[in-house]
Formats: structure tokens, C-alpha cells, sequence
């Protein structure tokens, strides 16, 4: 087994060396820009980036003319909000989110409330899900877009895609999903859900850095979006620029590959994860699990320690990389804004971990992190005046704190 | 972010660790922060009540790799000084000896706040003065 252990594949994922096998000529012999149509040269690039639409588009039960590249899902993002939200200007000007999205999308929201658009963000349930009926008492006669994960970053947790879709439909009103987390992982069907954009990043399944894409829904409704780049016209006028056909080619393979396995992989990743979480729930008491366990992608686990600091545990198991939503770890001393949406307190949300089992993990690496966690966990709260406190029968929420 | 070798060394080795009987008249207590700001410290100290020397100190922290340093440290400086002279230790010499960044100053500063709320505890415990606001009871 090698150290450090990575334990950290919502964050990014290793590169699979067949994804890499796949973009290689790309980079040498096969250089061609995809959108030389007299040449060679051309042809084969664009055929390469053809194949991959096809590969994308059968993963999400899309059409390859559906698919539009991106530099990543934060520009996926930007681009389908941004798009719609100037493209349907006269239809109203009011959005849905929710309180939990990546900054990729929250912060695309808050740029535009400053222009004058009116955003909701709905809040979560207890178990991170979102409330159907407060998403149904959001919608006005303004609301134009509804843009919701698929799958949270920190906790895993899977919305109710399908039944979201299905209201947005009703109502007519368009639905984006940041699939990030979700494609590749989970079984996603853009027609099943009623998805009319969706975006993905290659990073996130085990292909390269640097390109992304959204699904644009061509029929039922023919969704139409505002570029926020302009030049050459490529990806149907929607997002110029020379596309990056080596990353393009990896996004293809690697969407082909979770196609292919994704139900050994999800058996395999689940046995992980519930060997990692009856370890430490075995061996530690006052443990807590942060979302809801039933609605959550196959390799997560978001766990608090109580009594002990996030940060100092991630310290003392540096051999492993993992995440915490400790403030301790942010630029801003703030804790998670997930877990706090959640209605998890701030003391909790200081003390979680977020594990994030992928592909590459083997049982010998959980086993290690399991044991590791355990001991510094014990080691720590030994150091932790609040565990005494606990220990000896004190109602932390009764004590008078000094806060600083 | 890379840790100073010296917060990895009282981390990992962290120094006084443990608890004094707060009902003891030769104690001081002291407990700063709360769990919501991430960092709780609790810092005893053991004085002599002739000499007024600090005999003994022992400390809990809840908190960051810096926070648990920046205490353990407080403990090793306090032994051996009189109460006064532990009243000169200030946050900046906890900062220039661990190294620490400018976003781990408040440890520091929750450190001098704990040596200052363990010794106006002590003083308040023999009817020196009176204690000091930021001393916490559970």
C-alpha cells in the first residue's frame, strides 16, 4: 500500500490510465483543430470529437447534437444560467436554487440578483434533501429557471431529481442540474428526469482537468441559451472557441468507461463505504452521519466527530487526504455553509469529515484509514476539554461560552 | 498549508495535559472560546501560595493544530514563573515562537486570554481581585 492515501474524490479524481491511453495521440500525431473542414487533419479531430459527444450523450440519455464543450462545470454552469436567464429576459426574471449549490452556481445567482433578477434559495431539510412543496410554493409567474444539484458535493446527497423535473415541467418552467458529482456515478437520464441542461466535468470521473460540458435540450422544449463568449460560433453559437480535443477525447472515454461499470463499481464503492463507516461507528461513540444515508451517492461519507476539532484531526492523519468542514480549513473561519443548511450546528460542523471513496481505493487503504481515524480521534478527544466535559455529565448547549 | 515544526512537535507531543481540581484554593482555572468559533481552552495552573509561583499548569484544548500548540505552550512558559511575571506573556510571543501565520493569530490570542483567565480565577479564589470576565463557569 502507498502513502499518502487519496481519499478525496469528490474534490478531483485520478486520471484512469485507460482515459489517458485514449487522449495521447492527440497531443502528438492526431493535432488537427476540429473545426478545419478542408483537411485531414480536421476530419480526424473532429471525428475524435464526435465520437465523444456520442459517448457523453449515451451516459446521460442525451443526442451527441445536445452536448455543448465547456472549459468545466463552473463555466457549464455559468453559461446555463447566464444563457437562459438573457435569452428568456421577457418570459420573467425570477430563478430557484437552493442554499446548498457549489459556489459555482450561488455565486453566478448573486451576481445576477445584483442586475435585478429575483433569486429564491430554497432551504433543505434536515437530511439535505429538497421539500418538494416549498419548491412548488416558490414558483411564480416570473420563475424562468430552477437550478438544483443532482448530488451535493460535501454530502453526497441525491435530490429528487425526477419528481423536480416533473414540476418543473408542469409548470413550464426550465430545469438545470449540476450533475457533477452525480454523472458517472449514478444512473442519469436527462428524459426520464425531465432535465433540460445539465452540467458535467471530466475531472470529477476520472478523466482530465479543463473541460466540461452541458446538455442543452433540443426538443420538448427546444432550449435556446445567450453565449457568454463570443468568437467563432463553434458548439452551435453557444460557446465559441478551438475545441480542446485531447481534453474532449478523455470526457468521451471516460463517460464510456462509468457507462460500462458503473454497477461493479457502485457494488464495490458501497461495500468500501459501509466498511469504512461500521468500523468507526464500531469503535467510537458520538459519531454523527450528515445527510441522509439512504439518498447518497456510493462513495461518500460525511462524518462528525464530536468533540474534536476538524482540522487537528485531518493533521494527525496527514497520510491520508480527506476534507473537513471545519472553518479552521476555509480562507473565510466560516464552517461548512452545506452542513449548516442542514440546521447542523456550528459546533458539529467543525468536527466533520468528508471521505470520498473512488475507483482506485482498495479495502487495505479504508482499513488503514479506518484504524488511523480511530486512534487520533481517541487521542485528541483525550486532549478535549469538551469531551471531559461530556464525560462528566455537563449540558454543553448550558455552559456559558465566550465567544471570540 | 504547511505546519511549523514546532506546532507539529507540540501536537504531536503535546506538553501538560491533563486537569488540575478546580476546587482546589491553590488552582486557577481558566476556559476561553466556544465549540461554535471551533476552539475551546481550558488552562490550569497550581500555585504556591508563599512564593506565588506557578508550580504546576496543565491544559485541555479543543481546536485547530495551532490552538492545541499555542496552549501546550502556555503550559511549559508558565512553570516556574510567579503569577505576576505570567501575566507579561503576550499573544505576539506565542506567534514568533510557533511560527504561526496570520490566520492562526487568534490561537494566540485565545492562549494569553486562558493564562489571564486561569490566573484571575486563582486571584479571585484567595480574594486578590476580582475574576475576570472572560473566565467561563460550567
Amino acid at each position: 500500500m502507498k502513502l499518502p492515501i487519496y481519499l478525496d474524490n469528490h474534490a478531483t479524481t485520478p486520471l484512469d490510465p485507460r482515459v489517458l491511453d485514449a487522449m495521447l495521440p492527440y497531443f502528438k500525431e492526431s493535432f488537427g483543430n476540429a473545426a478545419s473542414r478542408n483537411h485531414a487533419f480536421g476530419w480526424v479531430a473532429e471525428e475524435a470529437v464526435e465520437k465523444s459527444r456520442k459517448q457523453i450523450a449515451d451516459l446521460i440519455g442525451a443526442s451527441p447534437k445536445e452536448i455543448i464543450f465547456t472549459s468545466g462545470a463552473t463555466e457549464s454552469n455559468n453559461l446555463a444560467i447566464k444563457g437562459v436567464v438573457e435569452m428568456y429576459a421577457e418570459r420573467g426574471n425570477h430563478i430557484i436554487t437552493a442554499a446548498t449549490e457549489h459556489k459555482a452556481v450561488l455565486d453566478t445567482c448573486k451576481r445576477l440578483e445584483k442586475e435585478g433578477v429575483r433569486i429564491t434559495y430554497l432551504p433543505l431539510k434536515g437530511d439535505g434533501l429538497v421539500d418538494l412543496d416549498m419548491l412548488r410554493e416558490a414558483i411564480t409567474d416570473q420563475t424562468i429557471l430552477v437550478s438544483l444539484m443532482y448530488a451535493n458535493n460535501e454530502t453526497g446527497v441525491i435530490q429528487p431529481i425526477a419528481e423536480i423535473g416533473k414540476i418543473c415541467k408542469e409548470k413550464g418552467i426550465l430545469f438545470h442540474t449540476d450533475a457533477v458529482q452525480a454523472v458517472g456515478k449514478i444512473p442519469v437520464n436527462v428524459i426520464q428526469d425531465n432535465i433540460d441542461l445539465l452540467s458535467l466535468s471530466g475531472h470529477k470521473i476520472y478523466g482530465p482537468k479543463g473541460i466540461g460540458a452541458l446538455y442543452v435540450r433540443r426538443r420538448n422544449p427546444r432550449v435556446q441559451l445567450t453565449a457568454q463568449i463570443d468568437g467563432g460560433g463553434h458548439e452551435r453559437g453557444m460557446r465559441s472557441g478551438t475545441l480542446n480535443v485531447p481534453g474532449i477525447v478523455g470526457l468521451g472515454e471516460a463517460c464510456a468507461i462509468a457507462k460500462a461499470e458503473m454497477e461493479e463499481e457502485t457494488a464495490r464503492l458501497l461495500a468500501l463505504r459501509e466498511r469504512l463507516k461500521s468500523k468507526l461507528e464500531g469503535a467510537l461513540e458520538e459519531t454523527y452521519i450528515n445527510g441522509s444515508m439512504e439518498h447518497r451517492l456510493p462513495g461518500n461519507l460525511n462524518m462528525s466527530f464530536a468533540y474534536v476539532e476538524g482540522e487537528s484531526l485531518l493533521m494527525g492523519i496527514n497520510d491520508v487526504a480527506v476534507s473537513s468542514g471545519s472553518a479552521c480549513t476555509s480562507a473565510t473561519l466560516e464552517p461548512s455553509y452545506v452542513l449548516k443548511a442542514l440546521g447542523l450546528g456550528d459546533d458539529l460542523a467543525h468536527t466533520s469529515i468528508r471521505f470520498g471513496i473512488g475507483r482506485f481505493n482498495t479495502q487495505e487503504e479504508i482499513d488503514y484509514t479506518a484504524d488511523k481515524v480511530i486512534s487520533v480521534v481517541n487521542k485528541l478527544r483525550e486532549l478535549s476539554p469538551l469531551w471531559e466535559m461530556f464525560k462528566d455529565g455537563v449540558d454543553l448547549s448550558k455552559v456559558q461560552w465566550t465567544a471570540h | 498549508m504547511a505546519y511549523s515544526s514546532k506546532v507539529v512537535d507540540h501536537y504531536e507531543n503535546p506538553r501538560n495535559v491533563g486537569s488540575l481540581d478546580k476546587n482546589d484554593p491553590s488552582v486557577g482555572t481558566g476556559m476561553v472560546g466556544a465549540p461554535e468559533c471551533g476552539d475551546v481552552m481550558k488552562l490550569q495552573i497550581r500555585v504556591n501560595p508563599e512564593t506565588q509561583v506557578i508550580e504546576d499548569a496543565k491544559f485541555k484544548t479543543f481546536g485547530c493544530g495551532s490552538a492545541i500548540a499555542s496552549s501546550s505552550l502556555a503550559t511549559e512558559w508558565l512553570k516556574g514563573k510567579t503569577v505576576d511575571q505570567a501575566l507579561d506573556i503576550k499573544n505576539t510571543d506565542i506567534v514568533n515562537e510557533l511560527a504561526l501565520p496570520p490566520v492562526k493569530i487568534h490561537c494566540s490570542v485565545l492562549a494569553e486570554d486562558a493564562i489571564k483567565a486561569a490566573i484571575g480565577d486563582y486571584k479571585k479564589k484567595t480574594g486578590a481581585e476580582e475574576a475576570t470576565p472572560s473566565s467561563v463557569t460550567a
